[in-house]
């Protein structure tokens, strides 16, 4: 109840602060026109939006300098860091290249070039994780549970500088490689589901009838199961299957969430499909005798782009999560192979230490907080992807 | 109120537009006067900057745009410097804005009605039960039908006329002081637009209401304004009343454009009897699913003569064109290909067969794959058909683009975004010429276009058929253009021909009456015009309302 007056107090109070201020903006004559004609056509929410940043900025610093509280500081560092770096990679973007990327770079917002920087950071480190990594993935260790750091006296070691997980293995290689496992197999995956789903999409936009009712209801019936507890259930049966063939198991799931997820690409590619089909370029390609394999890759698929690529990286981060998740749940990629959701698993129980050692706690966030990041990442690009698709429409 | 003080006063206005990077002029310092009750039209090919212009006198620039300098004045009051508050409270309630898609334009969730009454609510003018009275008042007014009910059906209830006519009693709901009308008949047939242009002109009479009313369409604003202006690509070329302007153009390019509607073919001989005709279309009946659309059907094409089909959008004209092509199987009927018949479906057809019929489209926006150079969708046919390939095929390429006076250097590598409309409109027809073809069905080809290059097409598409030899099926509603570049007509009504014959024939009385009332609806450069139209054929007597008297004759 406190919390409920507490918090609407301070609604009220930054509310009443927002319209004083705009208020104030107007009845002052400013020095430049157009600060006066800003000021004079604000809208009441931008000036609560003003207030709410300084008090958000009060906040920030208040807990960074003052309370000095280690995730808060790890999460701002973070923060600035990357938002530095991807300045940095935009304004190097910006200026060397080719004309052509350098006009892509220069419409491009900062946060695409955050998404774009972190997967092609992500994309080196897992392709050429063999080098990068300082240690194997399998590789076992005499000091368990080091802590992150570096710092013998707060218990980590300067040979593991993420610190090693409770068998001794290192958790920065682990990472690593985790990165190749994880979205490696996310990248196969999800492509596998869009050669399926797009394939039967257009297929059905543009062959209709019988066809189009067939693969639908197929489709929606699969959909009408949680994907997950289907997954699960399929997996179950191929573990079975393969035996003890862990390779076979890694294989068995890729196709299953492949095949799942195809069916959301189905759904895209037949609507995206439809639209293109009812064009007057179709029907002159049709008239013209072309064969389905035609309209189909030459005519349908390169207007398809757009919306396909921004759905892949959607997709993709999809993909990556419920492998993450069926790892987490001991059916995904096996040990010992390295997998953040396998990670995250395992060294799960240390976040209960947060309190007393916020270095503890750590272990498990470094994994989940790799898969956040590449799904921010990723959303970042598609978001921009997307943009950048309905404004070719106009 | 100071009556000598004009209403809009728009002086040394330049609006720029941004391009990728760049801010590239749209407007380059236009003055404008408007008096109260006066009606201005504003005239110009695409990209000349009119919607711009009349958009501006509302104070208001598109997105991407900007009012680089000049001022607007409105009443008085300086719209450019104005907050946002005392633009509101003009907008709506003394200027209103009349668009080119009423279709587009309506939410189509609400009812007319609501979004009628949604202004004067707004503005505090009137109540919601005092403007609903208002709406059928005006409704009235405007002659639509039933007007006690119109207005509480959904927009996609009534048809494109009467839902422009609807938006122009939106515009006059709080009786506003300027109305701007954004080339509000372009999309209508001639017989609608007839009625929608008698509606606005006595509504605007009638309130004494300044408007600027813009289109490319020289007939309508003879009809419409009391002054014109002449704008090309952003600056004004003449302006002057109506009637000197029509009698007597100062300037080349003014004179261009009235000289737009000159261009006619005499009509060619006829035909000698036991000539095999190159189509033939026989009896054909067909339907949509259970509805039927065409009745028996018959008429020919022959080699190097143009056969215009006329009638209004439903009247079946498109679907023929569909049955030739096998897009659509004829129930009862068949199609014959020099003397021989057509499969029904264009599937059963050899590659040949289709070779021979080829089509050009009316939206060349989207006939033309965007993702395609020119020289991919112009070559596929030419490597299809005639199975020419590598230099071959790019020679034959730029041949066609010669044909089509495009420079096969400049446009070859091009996207078709990269094209302006009549350009895109060319390559369409290129596209059918690559095939080889005999026989070309042009489908409204030239109606999305502007009258300078309308006619550019019409004198390309002649040439063509004189040295090659084709035949036209010309899909049109526009009887401009029939009297441009026909040979024979054929009248459509209800997927009924009412009336065929040689070009000459049609255009001398007596007619059928839909003929008839499908001639006198075309507008005609006499300011004079509408007005002794209107006297001579009634109110009553145009547009909708004939035909529905036709019918229960």
């Amino acid at each position: 109840m406190d919390t409920v007056v507490w918090l609407i107090s301070w609604a009220l109070a930054i509310g009443i602060v927002g319209g004083v201020f705009r208020f104030a903006g107007q009845k002052i004559r400013w020095p430049s026109e157009q600060l006066n004609i800003y000021f004079r056509d604000m809208p009441l929410m931008v000036g609560i939006g003003f207030v709410f940043g300084v008090v958000l900025l009060y906040v920030v610093f208040h807990y960074y300098f003052i309370e000095k509280s280690t995730f808060f500081r790890w999460a701002v560092q973070g923060f600035v860091i990357f938002s530095a770096a991807s300045w940095l990679f935009w304004t190097f973007g910006k200026h060397v290249g080719t004309r052509g990327s350098r006009k892509l770079f220069r419409k491009m917002p900062l946060t695409a070039a955050f998404g774009i920087m972190t997967i092609i950071v992500y994309a080196v480190l897992s392709i050429f994780a063999g080098v990068l990594a300082p240690y194997g993935q399998e590789e076992i260790f005499d000091k368990i549970n080091v802590l992150p750091g570096g710092d013998l006296a707060a218990g980590g070691d300067p040979r593991f500088l993420l610190g090693t997980d409770q068998l001794g293995r290192d958790l920065l290689s682990r990472l690593i490689y985790g990165g190749q496992n994880t979205v490696g197999i996310a990248f196969m995956t999800t492509i596998l589901a869009f050669l399926i789903g797009a394939t039967f999409g257009f297929l059905a936009a543009t062959l209709g009838g019988w066809f189009d009712q067939v693969v639908s209801r197929g489709v929606d019936a699969m959909m009408a199961i949680p994907q997950l507890i289907f997954a699960l259930l399929l997996l179950t049966i191929a573990t079975a299957w393969a035996g003890s063939n862990k390779g076979l198991i890694t294989l068995y799931m890729i196709v299953i969430i492949a095949v799942l997820d195809s069916t959301r690409v189905f759904r895209l590619a037949r609507a995206v499909g439809f639209n293109i089909v009812v064009m007057d370029y179709i029907e002159a390609a049709k008239l013209r005798g072309e064969k389905l394999s035609y309209l189909i890759f030459r005519e349908i698929l390169p207007n398809a782009y757009a919306p396909l690529l921004a759905e892949f990286g959607l997709r993709f981060c999809f993909v990556f999560l419920t492998i993450a998740a069926l790892s987490f749940l001991g059916i995904g990629i096996q040990p010992p192979l390295a997998d953040w959701g396998t990670m995250v698993r395992d060294l799960s129980q240390f976040i209960n230490f947060a309190q007393f050692s916020p270095l503890t706690a750590a272990l498990p966030l470094m994994a989940a907080g790799a898969i956040a990041l590449l799904t921010v990442a990723v959303n970042f690009v598609v978001d921009w992807m997307l943009h950048q698709s309905s404004g070719l429409k106009d | 109120m100071k009556t000598e003080q004009p209403l809009v006063k728009i002086r040394n206005i330049f609006i720029q537009g941004r391009s990728d990077e760049d801010w590239l002029p749209i407007i380059n310092g236009i003055d404008l006067d408007l008096n109260r009750g006066e009606v201005l039209g504003l005239i110009g090919e695409s990209g000349a900057g009119k919607s711009t212009l009349g958009l501006a006198a509302m104070g208001f620039a598109r997105d991407g745009c900007r009012i680089a300098s000049g001022t607007v004045e409105f009443d008085g009051i300086d719209l450019i410097a104005a907050d946002a508050a005392t633009k509101r409270s003009l907008l709506g309630r003394r200027i209103a804005y009349v668009a080119q898609s009423a279709a587009a334009s309506f939410n189509p969730a609400h009812k007319i009605i609501n979004q009628h009454t949604e202004a004067p609510i707004q503005h505090g003018v009137s109540g919601r039960s005092e403007s609903e009275k208002d709406a059928i008042e005006l409704y009235r007014r405007l002659r639509l039908p039933n007007p006690d009910e119109i207005g509480f059906r959904y927009p996609h209830q009534v048809s494109g006329g009467q839902l422009q006519r609807a938006m122009t009693a939106m515009a006059m709901s709080c009786r506003p002081d300027l109305i701007i009308f954004d080339e509000p008949t372009t999309a209508l047939d001639v017989t609608t637009q007839i009625e929608v242009l008698a509606a606005i002109r006595d509504i605007v009479q009638q309130f004494d209401t300044a408007a600027i009313y813009i289109t490319h369409d020289l007939a309508v604003v003879a009809q419409m304004a009391d002054r014109i202006k002449v704008l090309l690509k952003g600056d004004q070329v003449e302006e002057s009343d109506t009637r000197s302007m029509l009698d007597d153009p100062k300037q080349d390019y003014t004179k261009s454009l009235w000289a737009v509607r000159s261009f006619t073919r005499e009509e060619k001989p006829l035909a000698s009897e036991d000539e095999l005709p190159v189509v033939r279309v026989r009896n054909v009946t067909a339907s949509y699913g259970t509805v039927p659309v065409l009745h028996d059907v018959s008429f020919d094409v022959h080699a190097s003569r143009t056969v215009a089909v006329v009638g209004e959008s439903g009247s079946g004209k498109s679907t023929v064109a569909r049955c030739i092509t096998g897009l659509l199987k004829p129930s009862e009927g068949v199609i014959e290909f020099d003397g021989t018949p057509l499969p029904a479906d264009y599937r059963q057809r050899s590659v040949e067969q289709l070779k021979q019929v080829q089509m050009i489209y009316q939206m060349a926006d989207t006939a033309l794959n965007p993702r395609k150079r020119i020289r991919e969708i112009i070559g596929r046919p030419v490597e299809f058909y005639l199975g020419l390939r590598g230099k071959e095929k790019t020679e034959r390429v730029a041949e066609l683009l010669d044909q089509i006076e495009l420079d096969p250097d400049q446009f070859m590598g091009r996207l078709p975004s990269e094209l302006s409309g009549g350009q895109k409109q060319r390559i369409g027809i290129a596209r059918a010429l690559a095939a080889d073809p005999k026989f070309i069905i042009c489908d409204e080809v030239t109606s999305a276009l502007d009258q300078l290059v309308a006619e550019g097409i019409l004198k390309l598409l002649a040439r063509l058929q004189d040295s090659l030899g084709l035949a036209y099926m010309f899909i049109t509603h526009d009887l401009a253009t029939v009297r441009a570049i026909a040979d024979e007509v054929v009248v459509m009504k209800d997927g009924r021909v009412v009336e065929a014959g040689g070009k000459t024939d049609m255009f001398t009385p007596p007619h059928h009456d839909y003929t008839n009332l499908l001639l006198s609806s075309v507008p005609e450069m006499d300011p004079d015009w509408l007005t002794e139209l209107l006297d001579q054929r009634g109110v009553d007597n145009i547009g909708d309302a004939a035909i529905e008297r036709m019918e229960d004759a």
